[in-house]
């Protein structure tokens, strides 16, 4: 096995273009499991963490981006109030010190159904930022997980970025395992509110081949708020529309069963998750209306 | 408080040192009794502690294991030239290259071959073994042997192992036990039968029958199995390794290398954990065989992955209880049945059969009882011993049925087993009277009196914490769908080796004078696996002969055997064997006092005389000669031998007789927070209160207690081995997927601690490790079942299981 050692991205592009089998390791808590397993083998591993830039990000007037190499813990101190969803699944990942190496890059270059990041990315909204040496493609996040363990990412690219729509309402994550911290998902859910577009976005972890969006539960949903007039009169969701819009997540679901949990399981928790994240970010959502109302008129 | 650490010039790297420790501040004593630190506290906690996995030897080869991938299969042909053409690689031995005529090894049954010979039985069974100049070239060359397997059905459970045309997993057994068990797949039988249970059972008001299921837990300690082999000029082997009984190794591996036992010496590495994982032999023989194979050190450092199938683990079991009661509370009679899933090796399971069978009703009064215990031979992972040894499981179960018939009768569960409890004087289902204190009532009066701990206690000014919820950071609920439940557990475990096993501790002391100071030396080949038996030594040894400083030398097999470190059994044993060892070293040095001082004082010859802070003294507390002074030219060594009580068989046909050494008692209180909607569980309070006899280090006691309630919340909630019924295969190998506690699932654990003495025991003590690992089960699942209203007769509880999808 050969050790690249890149100093800069543009080293990092020219590498992976003269070595399109190099597996890059930036935290390494994915690559080196599989190493240490002997899953894989590579001919080149190619070592990210002298490229600098991929540690940075950078919060800009609608969107942040967020360097592939960001550690998980940076997110769930600096980026709360720009990517509050993403720093909620953040804090739920593996323990502190795996929280001090691993990031968002990894969890995309594994694509792993599991991975944590992924719901709330699906339900924030966003693009990964994937650069060769012929040059750089925005793939939109929903595009990019192509089945268990597969991703969009062609052999000669690498990931720079992921730039996130930054949060103009609540978002929510909560994951289930059985084991109250240090767990991988038996299932994950992830919502964002997004007033500006008035719509609603939704991200299913651990319950099908890849991540996915929940769409019919999403249409759903943003129908019964437009309709009702929710997004202005600031009422709380009548508990029939958050029944069904949980059923709706159920059911986009495409579970097995395995040793973490039943396929019958993982639906009903999804559900659970989907009414109860509902009911949080749209409290917080009402509750920020009626204090903006409260505010007294210049 | 410093810890000095000597090495041999000669030895390997990263091997055991003395450990020496004197007190704390010079000022207390650190006898008994007191909470000394640990002399290996520091270098543990700063990382320099050398455990087994680090040792390292100059030009040493590695050592892997090939095993099994299946479950039950006829080897047909085993193919090792290309393994053996790779380079780096020195040897590969299979089943055909053992040395001497002597090829299976057992606790107590040798069934377990030391190669799979023709036959595999079960997934992960050692086939062949490999030795490399690297760990990776040893692994890749074991994946170039090319085993052809021919499968054969395989036996799971009762049903499938006894059925008519079960195949038979040992088919030529000839074992002590396999004369009276009722067929050939079942390892043990041992049935219990005193009085009338049927006749009690017609006085019964009510009678309340249950099914159980307990799940197979893992040891799961952190310290994988590792060991160093040294090929010595002498033809021996010098072997290094992280074990519970070195004894014991040492009778199983000599014959197998057709060695004298005196040529293969070793010596207790760091042992990181061991719950009773460590009985049974790992990589002992593979290392030495191979080292002796290639004349270099063989390391052999199994992964987590491998440590799954490189131990036994607790026997899963299936339990059918009846009880009777009578309305005023009292019970009438048990009928019990017992079943063990062994797996493809006895390893411990006969002792563990009766253990189960001797300890079924639990700590009650019931004089008519039909019991019946038996391990099975099945295709699963061998199973064995693990803290609370067949006591677990028959626990979870009764205090099940206690509630249930509480329940049935009305009444409050805890004065139920109250009204019941055992006490000095009760009468055991084996006849044996219990003739020391059994505070079983009381200890549930103290953990039910303590205040709960307050409700809702996530609730903060700024929102809810989660990490006070069900669910913790995973943030699945902020309160909704929490109901709290509390529930009350209370067991009865054995101390010792039991059943007429001669069980002894061997301790040798020496006390001389080094620079002006007297020291005392403790050796003894017990294992410290984390028990803090090196800190009870060192506080026997100034208690018993005044001095400050103590060296703890490391434990290995040129002293005579400490017996294993299980059972509950060392403090009690070759701490005794230490307190026997120094009072009669004591007599040894006043003799010398009385030589060369006698003729100053006439209290040399007339007083009771002590050695105290470093001077011999008379019980009136006058001082009459400095300990350096009498041992000034002279030391002082003895090895003496410690045993406890004998003990009898059990009756193989009516399980009566005096089996066991003593008994200990815990009890439980647990308060749950349970996610009725998704499932998840989050203990708030587990309270213990546990009769210690007499607490030798208090801090340890506390930890000993903690880390066991920690151990039977596990089980209780998220600990199993998942092993596929259709082919047995082990499914979840790792700590991905086998979870342990994280300190998000570990409530506080507030610790009663009683000291009634046993007058039977060195200082009254009572051996403590494995009692709390009981009760923390069953009051677990009873505080869920309080707050779920489900019935719940397996562990652990999945999730799945309380939200019934
Ligand atoms: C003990 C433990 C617990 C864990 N628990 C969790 C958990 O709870 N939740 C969870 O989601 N995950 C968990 N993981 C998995 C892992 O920590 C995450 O997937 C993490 O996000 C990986 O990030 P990394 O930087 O360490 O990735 P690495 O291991 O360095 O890389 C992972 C993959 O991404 C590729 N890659 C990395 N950077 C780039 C890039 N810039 N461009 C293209 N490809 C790239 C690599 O080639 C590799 O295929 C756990 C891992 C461990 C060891």
């Amino acid at each position: 096995m050969d050790f690249l050692r890149p100093a800069t991205w543009q080293e990092a592009l020219a590498a992976k273009a003269e070595h399109p089998s190099a597996v890059p390791i930036a935290g390494g808590t994915d690559v080196m499991v599989e190493i240490n397993f002997d899953h894989r083998r590579p001919e080149y591993l190619m070592d990210l963490n002298r490229v600098a830039e991929l540690q940075e990000w950078e919060v800009g007037e609608d969107t942040v981006t967020l360097g592939a190499s960001v550690p998980y813990s940076r997110i769930m101190e600096s980026l709360r109030a720009e990517l509050p969803g993403l720093a909620l699944a953040a804090h739920t990942v593996a323990s502190p010190q795996i929280r001090n190496r691993g990031g968002v890059g990894g969890n995309l270059g594994t694509a792993s159904p599991a991975g944590d990041a992924h719901p709330a990315l699906l339900a924030g909204g966003g693009e990964v930022e994937a650069v060769s040496v012929r040059g750089t493609r925005m793939i939109p996040i929903d595009d990019f997980y192509l089945g268990v363990k597969r991703n969009a990412l062609a052999p000669d690219e690498l990931i720079r970025a992921v730039r996130l729509k930054k949060a103009t309402g609540p978002q929510q994550f909560s994951k289930v395992g059985t084991r109250n911290a240090m767990v991988i998902a038996v299932c994950a859910f992830g919502i964002a509110l997004h007033p500006d577009t008035r719509t609603v976005r939704t991200g299913i972890g651990s319950a099908a081949p890849t991540p996915i969006r929940a769409t019919t539960a999403e249409e759903f949903l943003t129908a019964a708020l437009e309709e009702g007039g929710f997004w202005d009169n600031g009422k709380a969701v009548p508990p029939a529309v958050a029944r069904q819009f949980a059923d709706l997540v159920a059911g986009a679901a495409n579970p097995i069963d395995d040793v973490r949990g039943t396929a019958s399981y993982r639906r009903h928790a999804l559900a659970v998750m989907a009414r109860r994240t509902l009911g949080w970010t749209w409290e917080q959502y009402r509750g920020k209306q009626q204090d903006e109302r409260n505010q007294p008129c210049a | 408080m410093t810890a000095h650490r000597t090495r041999a010039a000669t030895a390997p790297g990263r091997t055991p040192t003395s450990l020496t420790q004197g007190t704390q501040d010079g000022l207390t004593k650190g006898g008994i009794g007191e909470s000394t630190l640990r002399p290996d506290g520091i270098l543990k906690v700063t990382g320099e502690f050398a455990y087994s996995s680090d040792l390292w030897h100059e030009d040493m080869l590695w050592g892997y294991t090939l095993r099994s991938t299946v479950a039950h299969a006829r080897i047909a042909s085993i193919d090792t030239a290309e393994a053996l053409a790779t380079s780096g690689v020195y040897a590969v031995l299979t089943y055909d290259d053992l040395p001497t005529e002597v090829k299976h090894y057992g606790l107590e049954i040798r069934d377990t071959p030391v190669l799979a010979h023709g036959k595999v039985r079960h997934h992960g069974e050692p086939v062949a073994l490999v030795a490399a100049d690297h760990p990776e070239t040893a692994r890749r060359a074991a994946a170039k042997i090319r085993v052809v397997y021919e499968e054969l059905p395989i036996v799971t459970d009762e049903a499938s192992a006894t059925g008519p045309d079960a195949v038979l997993v040992h088919e030529h057994r000839d074992d002590h036990h396999s004369g009276h068990v009722p067929h050939p797949n079942i390892v043990h039988r041992q049935p219990i039968v005193r009085g009338d249970a049927a006749a009690a059972a017609a006085r019964a008001d009510v009678i309340v029958t249950g099914d159980y299921v307990f799940g197979m837990q893992d040891q799961a300690f952190l310290g994988p199995e590792s060991g160093l082999a040294v090929p010595a000029e002498d033809g021996g082997v010098d072997l290094y390794v992280a074990t519970q009984w070195l004894h014991s190794d040492l009778r199983q591996i000599a014959p197998v290398l057709g060695l004298p036992e005196k040529k293969v010496r070793m010596t207790l590495s760091g042992v990181g954990g061991a719950f009773g994982g460590r009985e049974d032999l790992s990589m002992q023989i593979h290392g030495c065989l191979l080292a002796l194979r290639t004349g270099k050190p063989v390391k052999i450092v199994y992964n987590r992955f491998e440590s799954f199938f490189g131990h036994v683990h607790r026997h899963p079991a299936r339990l059918h209880y009846e009880h009777g009661a009578t309305r005023d509370g009292r019970l009438t009679h048990v009928k019990c049945r017992i079943v063990l899933d062994g797996g493809a090796y006895a390893s411990a399971s006969p002792a563990v059969v009766g253990n189960a069978a001797s300890l079924s009703i639990g700590p009650y009064v019931v004089e008519d009882v039909d019991i019946e215990a038996v391990a099975l031979y099945t295709n699963n992972p061998p199973c064995g011993a693990m803290r609370g040894f067949g006591a677990v499981q028959a626990c979870f179960a009764y205090e099940a049925q206690m509630d249930k018939v509480a329940a049935e009768l009305g009444l409050d569960p805890v004065e139920f087993r109250q009204i019941n409890a055992m006490e000095q004087g009760t009468v055991m289902p084996t006849g044996q009277v219990v003739d020391s204190p059994a505070p079983v009532a009381e200890l549930l009066r103290r953990v039910k009196s303590r205040p709960l701990p307050p409700e809702r206690q996530w609730e903060t000014t700024e929102g809810a914490d989660v990490r006070a919820l069900p669910g913790g950071l995973s943030n699945t609920t902020h309160g909704e769908g929490v109901v709290r439940g509390v529930g009350y557990a209370v067991g009865i475990k054995n101390v010792g080796f039991s059943e007429g096993f001669d069980d002894y501790s061997t301790a040798r002391v020496r006390m001389e004078v080094i620079n002006g100071e007297p020291v005392a030396t403790v050796h003894t080949a017990m294992a410290e696996v984390g028990q803090g038996g090196v800190t009870v030594h060192a506080q026997i040894a100034r208690s018993e002969l005044g001095v400050t400083q103590v060296t703890i030398q490391p434990a290995d097999t040129q002293v005579g055997s400490a017996g294993s470190t299980s059972a509950s059994r060392q403090t009690y044993m070759t701490g005794g064997a230490v307190k026997n060892t120094c009072e009669a070293v004591r007599e040894k040095v006043l003799d010398i006092g009385r030589r060369k001082f006698g003729t100053y004082h006439p209290a040399w010859a007339t007083a009771e005389l002590l050695l105290e802070a470093g001077k011999v003294v008379t019980d009136g507390g006058e001082a009459l000669a400095d300990l350096a002074d009498v041992l000034e030219g002279e030391a002082v060594e003895l090895e003496l031998e410690f045993r406890h009580r004998p003990t009898q068989a059990f009756d193989l046909r009516t399980g009566q007789g005096n089996g066991h050494v003593q008994y200990s008692f815990a009890a439980h209180r647990a308060v749950v927070e349970v996610d009725t909607e998704l499932g998840l569980v989050k203990v708030v309070e587990l309270a213990c209160a546990q009769d210690v006899g007499k607490a030798l280090n208090p801090l340890s006691v506390v930890g000993q207690i903690q880390g066991g309630t920690t151990q039977g919340l596990g089980v209780a909630v998220m600990e199993e081995i998942i092993v596929d019924p259709v082919t047995a295969k082990v499914r979840n190998p790792s700590f991905t997927d086998y979870l342990i506690p994280t300190i998000l699932d570990t409530p506080t654990i507030p610790v009663d601690v009683l000291e009634l003495a046993d007058e039977h025991a060195p200082y009254g003590l009572r051996g403590i490790g494995e009692a709390p690992t009981l009760s923390s089960t069953p009051a677990v699942l009873a505080a869920i079942r309080q707050a779920t209203g489900l019935e719940l007769n397996r562990t652990p509880v999945r999730p799945e299981h309380l939200t019934g999808s």
